[in-house]
Order: C-alpha cells, then sequence, then structure tokens
C-alpha cells in the first residue's frame, strides 16, 4: 500500500464530505428559500440563518478541488474536463448565489427581490446537482482514453448514473436544510420545516441511497456493507428523531448518514478514483494519477496544521450565531436614499 | 474555430475581469481595517461612519470577487487538462495552501464581521476584520507565487519531461514571485487610494453643491450641516474630507511602491524572459535606448515594419541593468536563440502591440493616477474641493486608472510570456528544460463547441453582473454614510431591546 497517496485519498474524502455535508444545507436552504418560504420576512430568516457562514462552506469545495489538483493532478485534469458542460452550469450557479445572497436586500423591490430569490434557489439547485453529478460519475467511471481524454461528444457523462448522482445532492440538501431550518429558526419556518423533514425524507434520500448501493454492488467489501447498514441506520434514526421534533438529534442523524454513506462510497471504490469505461486499464487509480512523495508530503504537513484550526474558528463561528432566528429578530429593511436637497 | 484561442480569450477575459475586483478588495481591506482600528481605539463616531460605509462598498465588492475566483480555479481543469498534467506535481501545491491557510481564514472571518456588530466585544470583532484582511493577502501571496512559477520555474526537477516538485520553500521564496506580489500589493493599494478620493471628492462637491459647506474669504472652509438631509452634518464633512486625504496619500504611497517594486520586476524580467521585455520595448535591435513612442503595421506586427519615432538613449540600459551604458538584447538577436534551444518551427515573438502598449498603458495610467492625487491633495489644501462639477468628474474618472494600470500589467505579462504558458528560463536561476507551450496545454478532449458555449456565457453573465455591480456601489455612494448606517435616518425603535440586538445587528 502507498501510504501518502492512500492519505491523500482520505483527506480528499473528508474534504469532498465535509464541503456535501456543509454546503449541503446552503444549497438546501437557498432552495428552500425559493419554493417553501411564503412570505418576505421567512425568506429573509431563511437566508440570515446561513448568512454568516455559507461563504467559509464553499471554501471547502474550493480547497476539494485545489487539493484533489495538489494530489492528484491527472484526477483533476481528467474528471474537470471531461465534465466541461455541466461544471460550467455549476460554476453559473455558484456565481449567480453568491452575488444574491449579497445583492438581494440592496434594494426594497419585491421584483428586484424574487429575480434573485431566483437566482439563489435555482443557483443553489444547479451547483448541487451539477457536482453530484460529477462525484457520482468518478466513482462509476467516465469514457476516458490512454490520456486521460474524453472519448465521445459533451455530453457523454449524461447517463442515469449522472442524473441519480445529481438527485442524490439535491435531495440530501433538501432534507438537510430542513432539519438545519428546523434547528436555526423559531415561528412558522421552524414549524413547517421540521413537518417537511418528515415528509421529504423516505423520498428524496432514495437516489442517495441509490448512488451508494450503485457503488456498493460495483465494488463494496464486507466492511463497506457495514458502513452502508450503518448510515440506513443512522437515517432512521434521524428520521424518527425529526418526527418526535427533535430537532438536534434530527440533524445529527441525517447528518450521519451522510458521513456514514459518503465514507462507504469512497472506502468502496479505494484505490481506483476515476474508473475508465472504456478499458480498466485506463482507470486512474491513487498511484497512476497522484503528485511524487515530496507534494504530498509537503501538502500533509500543511493540512495536518492548518485543518484542526480552521475546524475550530469554524466551530466558533457556528457557536457564536448559535441562535434561533425569527422573523422579529430582523432589523428592517433599508433602502439607501440619495444624499442631496431635493 | 481553434479550441485554444477560444480557451485562451477565455482565460484572459475572466481573469482581467476577476482581477478587477481583487485589487480593490486587497487594496480596500486594510483601508477599512485602520478606520475600524481608529474607532475602537478613540471612540470616535466619525472612524466608525468612515468604516461603515468603506466597509459596505468593500463587501458588495468582494462578493463578486469571490464568485468569479471559483471560476480560476476550475478552468485549469477544465480548459487546460494538459496544463494541469505537465504542472500538477508543483502548482496545485499553492492554490490548495491558498484555500487551507487564506481563504478559510478570509471567509469565515469576514462572514463573523459582517454580522458580529454588537455581538462580539469589540476588540474581537476589530480581530475578525484583521484576520479577514491578512486572510486576503496571504490569499494573493499563494496565487502570485503559482504564477511566478509559470514565469520563473524553480524549485522542481525534470524527470521523465515533467517538473517534480523538489522545494517548495524555492517555489513560495522565488524572486520573481516576491517581485510580483510586492508590485501586486501596491498596485491594489493604489486602486483603494483613488476609490477613496474620488468618491469623497464627490461628497465635499455636493455638500458645495447643495450650499452645505462654504468658504470663507481666504478660501478656507466653513463646514455647515443640512438637518433636511440624513447625515448631512459636520462631522460628515470632517469623514469625506478624511477620506480623500488618506486616499491621496494611499494612493501616493502605493504609486511610489509600484515604481519601485515594478523596476525590480523588470531588471528580473530582463534576465529571466528577455524576450518579454524586448517585446515591451518593441526594441527589435539589441541597444540600450528606451522608445517612448513607435508605430508599426498592426496586421502583420513583426520587427520588419515596428518604425521608432522617439528613442530616449541610455534609458532601457538603466531600466534593465541599472547601468546607461549596458545594451539589452534585441527580438532580432533572441530569436535564434529561442530557436536553437526550443525547435525552429515556432514564433517566439509575443504579440508585439499588445506587449508594447500594453506595458505602457500600465506605466501611463499609473503616472496619471499619481500626478492627480498629488494635485488633489494642493487642491483640497484649504478643507474643502473646488465647486467646478468638471473637476469632480475628473476624480470619480479617475477611479478607473488604476484599474487600467492593473489590467494593463496583467495583460502584458501573460501575453508577453507567449507562445510558452510556462515560460522557459535557465538564467539565472530558473530550472533549464521546465517549459511548455501554450498550445499544447489546452484540454484535448474539450470541443470548441463547449469552449464557445462557456466563453460566450461567462462574458454575458459577466457583463450583466459588472452593470448590477456599478448600479449597486452608485447607489452607496450617492446615499453617503446613511446608506451603510440606517440608523442615521431613523434610529431603531427600540434600541434597549436587547432580544432583538442580542441575535442579528445586521441582516441579509
Amino acid at each position: 500500500m502507498e501510504i501518502l497517496p492512500t492519505v491523500w485519498f482520505i483527506a480528499l474524502a473528508v474534504l469532498w464530505t465535509g464541503f456535501l455535508l456543509l454546503e449541503g444545507f446552503d444549497f438546501g436552504v437557498g432552495m428552500h428559500l425559493l419554493v417553501r418560504a411564503r412570505s418576505e420576512d421567512e425568506r429573509r430568516v431563511m437566508l440570515n440563518t446561513i448568512g454568516p457562514v455559507w461563504d467559509g462552506n464553499e471554501v471547502w469545495l474550493l480547497v476539494a478541488g485545489a487539493g484533489t489538483f495538489a494530489a492528484f493532478p491527472f484526477w483533476y485534469a481528467s474528471l474537470f474536463s471531461t465534465l466541461y458542460v455541466p461544471l460550467v452550469l455549476v460554476l453559473l450557479g455558484l456565481i449567480f448565489r453568491a452575488v444574491a445572497i449579497e445583492y438581494r436586500g440592496k434594494g426594497a423591490s419585491a421584483r428586484w427581490r424574487r429575480a434573485w430569490d431566483w437566482a439563489i434557489g435555482l443557483g443553489s439547485f444547479l451547483a448541487a446537482f451539477g457536482l453530484g453529478a460529477g462525484l457520482a460519475l468518478t466513482t462509476t467511471g467516465l469514457p476516458i482514453d490512454a490520456n486521460g481524454d474524453r472519448v465521445g461528444g459533451p455530453f457523454v457523462w449524461l447517463t442515469p448514473v449522472a442524473v441519480l448522482g445529481g438527485l442524490a445532492v439535491v435531495g440530501f440538501s433538501l432534507v438537510h436544510a430542513a432539519t438545519f431550518l428546523a434547528l436555526k429558526t423559531d415561528g412558522p419556518v421552524r414549524e413547517r420545516a421540521g413537518r417537511d423533514v418528515v415528509r421529504m425524507a423516505p423520498i428524496a434520500l432514495l437516489p442517495l441511497v441509490g448512488w451508494v448501493l450503485v457503488v456498493q454492488v460495483n465494488t463494496g467489501e464486507p466492511y463497506t456493507w457495514a458502513l452502508v447498514v450503518l448510515a440506513a441506520v443512522a437515517a432512521v434514526g434521524g428520521w424518527l428523531a425529526a418526527r418526535r421534533r427533535l430537532e438536534g438529534r434530527a440533524f445529527l442523524g441525517f447528518a450521519a448518514f451522510l458521513l456514514l454513506g459518503a465514507a462507504s462510497i469512497f472506502a468502496a471504490v479505494y484505490p481506483v478514483v476515476l474508473p475508465s469505461t472504456i478499458d480498466h486499464a485506463y482507470d486512474l487509480t491513487i498511484s497512476n494519477a497522484a503528485s511524487g512523495d515530496y507534494t504530498l508530503g509537503v501538502m500533509t504537513v500543511i493540512t495536518g496544521v492548518a485543518l484542526p484550526f480552521v475546524l475550530a474558528y469554524q466551530a466558533w463561528s457556528y457557536w457564536v450565531f448559535r441562535k434561533r432566528l425569527a422573523a422579529h429578530h430582523l432589523p428592517a429593511a433599508h433602502e439607501p436614499a440619495p444624499a442631496v436637497r431635493p | 474555430m481553434d479550441p485554444l484561442d477560444i480557451a485562451r480569450w477565455q482565460f484572459g477575459i475572466t481573469t482581467v475581469y476577476h482581477f478587477l475586483l481583487v485589487p480593490l478588495t486587497l487594496g480596500l481591506g486594510p483601508v477599512v481595517g485602520l478606520f475600524h482600528t481608529l474607532y475602537v481605539r478613540s471612540g470616535d463616531e466619525r472612524w466608525l461612519r468612515l468604516t461603515k460605509f468603506w466597509g459596505k462598498l468593500y463587501l458588495v465588492n468582494f462578493a463578486l470577487g469571490v464568485a468569479t475566483g471559483i471560476v480560476q480555479e476550475f478552468q485549469f481543469g477544465m480548459a487546460w487538462s494538459d496544463y494541469s498534467r505537465f504542472v500538477g506535481d508543483v502548482f496545485g501545491a499553492p492554490l490548495a495552501m491558498e484555500g487551507l491557510l487564506a481563504f478559510f481564514v478570509e471567509s469565515t472571518f469576514l462572514g463573523l464581521w459582517i454580522f458580529g456588530w454588537n455581538r462580539l466585544p469589540k476588540r474581537l470583532h476589530l480581530a475578525t476584520l484583521w484576520a479577514a484582511v491578512i486572510g486576503s493577502w496571504i490569499s494573493a501571496f499563494f496565487i502570485i507565487a503559482a504564477n511566478s512559477w509559470m514565469q520563473h520555474p524553480v524549485g522542481v526537477d525534470l524527470v521523465d519531461g515533467r517538473p517534480v516538485l523538489v522545494d517548495i520553500w524555492a517555489v513560495l521564496t522565488n524572486n520573481t514571485a516576491l517581485a510580483a506580489y510586492s508590485h501586486t500589493l501596491l498596485g491594489a493599494v493604489s486602486v483603494a487610494g483613488a476609490f477613496l478620493l474620488g468618491i469623497a471628492w464627490y461628497h465635499l462637491w455636493r455638500r458645495r453643491h447643495d450650499g452645505i459647506d462654504t468658504v470663507d474669504a481666504t478660501g478656507r472652509v466653513q463646514p455647515g450641516s443640512a438637518p433636511g438631509i440624513p447625515g448631512r452634518d459636520a462631522a460628515d464633512h470632517s469623514v469625506w474630507l478624511r477620506s480623500l486625504r488618506i486616499g491621496a496619500v494611499v494612493a501616493i504611497i502605493g504609486f511610489g511602491g509600484v515604481a519601485v517594486t515594478g523596476d525590480l520586476q523588470a531588471k528580473l524580467m530582463f534576465d529571466q524572459q528577455p524576450m518579454k521585455m524586448a517585446a515591451a520595448e518593441a526594441a527589435c535591435e539589441t541597444g540600450s535606448g528606451f522608445s517612448v513612442i513607435a508605430i508599426g503595421d498592426l496586421s502583420s506586427p513583426d520587427c520588419s515594419n515596428v518604425i521608432t519615432l522617439i528613442q530616449v538613449p541610455g534609458v532601457l540600459g538603466f531600466l534593465a541593468k541599472g547601468d546607461v551604458n549596458a545594451t539589452v538584447q534585441g527580438v532580432s538577436d533572441l530569436i535564434p536563440q529561442y530557436q536553437q534551444k526550443y525547435g525552429t518551427d515556432v514564433d517566439y515573438v509575443p504579440l508585439m502591440p499588445v506587449t508594447y502598449w500594453g506595458f505602457r498603458l500600465m506605466i501611463g495610467f499609473g503616472a496619471i493616477a499619481a500626478f492627480a492625487s498629488v494635485v488633489a491633495l494642493w487642491l483640497t489644501r484649504k478643507g474643502t474641493v473646488p465647486r467646478s462639477p468638471w473637476i469632480m468628474r475628473l476624480a470619480l474618472f479617475g477611479i478607473l486608472a488604476p484599474f487600467g494600470a492593473n489590467a494593463a500589467g496583467w495583460v502584458f505579462t501573460e501575453m508577453g510570456r507567449q507562445p510558452f504558458v510556462v515560460a522557459p528560463n535557465p538564467n539565472p536561476s530558473g530550472v533549464d528544460g521546465v517549459y511548455m507551450f501554450t498550445a499544447a496545454a489546452v484540454s484535448p478532449g474539450v470541443t470548441a463547441g463547449e469552449l464557445l458555449f462557456s466563453v460566450i456565457t461567462l462574458t454575458l453573465v459577466y457583463a450583466v453582473l459588472l452593470v448590477v455591480e456599478v448600479a449597486i456601489l452608485v447607489r452607496y455612494v450617492r446615499a453617503g454614510i446613511p446608506g451603510a448606517m440606517p440608523e442615521l435616518v431613523a434610529p431603531p425603535d427600540d434600541p434597549d431591546d436587547p432580544t432583538k440586538r442580542d441575535v442579528l445587528a445586521f441582516a441579509y
């Protein structure tokens, strides 16, 4: 076993899973804001639950991407170039979501705010769907040749697995965000989110279960199946807790479901990072896609030092903004007027 | 169309655009940090107004910078997969370090600062801003280190034709990176300076125009107040005058520093990438004269038709080596050397009109803005601005000059590296044999159609967002301090209600 590439395979599993866990509820809140909120106050309550933290959460995606580049450049190059079209859509989604969160409150008209609601909601959906599709495809394979380049047209990635993976992340984000909103808000938003969790989870989590099972059937081993069983237990536990309105436990249950489910996927595909559907001789693995030991060693030291601090100060930021939000907490919307003599 | 050309246009458009936003973030951050620090230390409410107003503009700009930054990281893999494979052992590391060591800090602590008013103890709240600002400066360092490695590859061994990292310290202390980093940061500082200067000028002008401020017989300002306009009190005058003066001083420091570090960078570049500097000068023949103006046939820009109209003897030699008698190799002499080393079937001369004018626009815009800052300090020595609307418009328009200088500088240095994406420079300290042609870097599997789709979509979206961004900035600029401090317009109905203040003092 190659030690450093394995360490980095695990590190990237942690980074990508961390991204799904944290951005999961950001994306989900974005979608809830568009389709589940019933008034301007409710939309603002929802948006401000992620207001202080969403940008820090998004960095998990950037670090996962850059970490993939640094540790497994051949994987990064093949995956990102093969998924050109869906990643453009992901980028557009992320761009619109980011600016919309900042710009939305900068105008008071209903049209202005509704337009940015669409940008937040659709942007979150596109980003979640595209990244889910991409992650699913890297676990089941893409048509790449000996150089790692795509064989086939721009839409060759558009397979049932891509749709399954896309729906998996969208569905999980919706449930995860509902538990998050139930935990972070008070009033009607909390009530509705609590009901949403119970009603949505049995259906919305199915695609993620499907993705896990596809991977397990392909390359599962007894211990990865054990992780799947634990994940299922966590999901059921989360759902039962949600039914009894135990919001904290429900959140932990579904979070554990994601962590265990993702762990079962990464463990099952190891040591392959991107299988070739053309010929398994072209598979990218932790051996042939990795950077040299020196680079991996440097990155291991940096990550080993930095990540505990990141976890600590991000945890602190959640602690600072731990209080539940309700409509009466929100400062009134403010319309800037030109400072001129009329 | 050739996918290579589309991919290059896309990289150029998205990078120049991203770098319209980044320098403002980098430059304005420490200024807002300074204002906030002065407020916490003195308790003077005027510093709070400065913090809130400039902080608001800082955040509007920050959002678009973050949004467009993601595109940068993704497109190496998407459009330049063979580049990513070739440089992966070296290039990914600084990007990942940027995220782990800098961007996490920047994003998390900025969130804490935005929402932390009244929520965090004052000093801790101030510290969150500085953490975010320092994070953004460290972030810039890693990106510049990665870019500088493409200009001057160091710290690697060539193994099977591919660079393999052997010394990360060499990459991070690359002399090219240190020079480029200081140059870039000072360029960002000058952007912030001109931004403060222009906007503060507008408000001081507005106050005079609205008859709030008057001048006495000696021309000295008599600040007044307008009770009918929220925020237009006497303190407001001093807020804008401080902004203007600090902006002018910051800009002058920035431009002075840019000249010094630019000179440092140019001297390195003459050594490391002689072709780039020769092309910047349209210096076809070896010599030491600095071309002030040259013309040529733009349809076939090469050495056969460059006509130098004005040339100052000795200046180029001085710029390159600190010696007026030193000669600098011209394009015609460099071509055979490149051909001998890297093959004969490649055109080694960058697009000379672009490098030549890019270089001059960078210096020209910088010089104009520096001069304008000095003039501005002189014109406002008696505490306000002249009543002329045209000078006010010029001051606002002047905000664009350092942006132009930044963009022109990047276009020059990136275009001047062509036809290489990783420039070969065995002298004086680069690793021999480490280079890559841009044509070999593009993703082999990606079609022209996909690239067209993305370049068109991104350009349109970026254009729309630029309009929205500028409209929002203009709105907040016109609103003055109350735009960022609603409490100046309407005091909170229940300022003592702890349940309200304790949860959120600011909300989206």
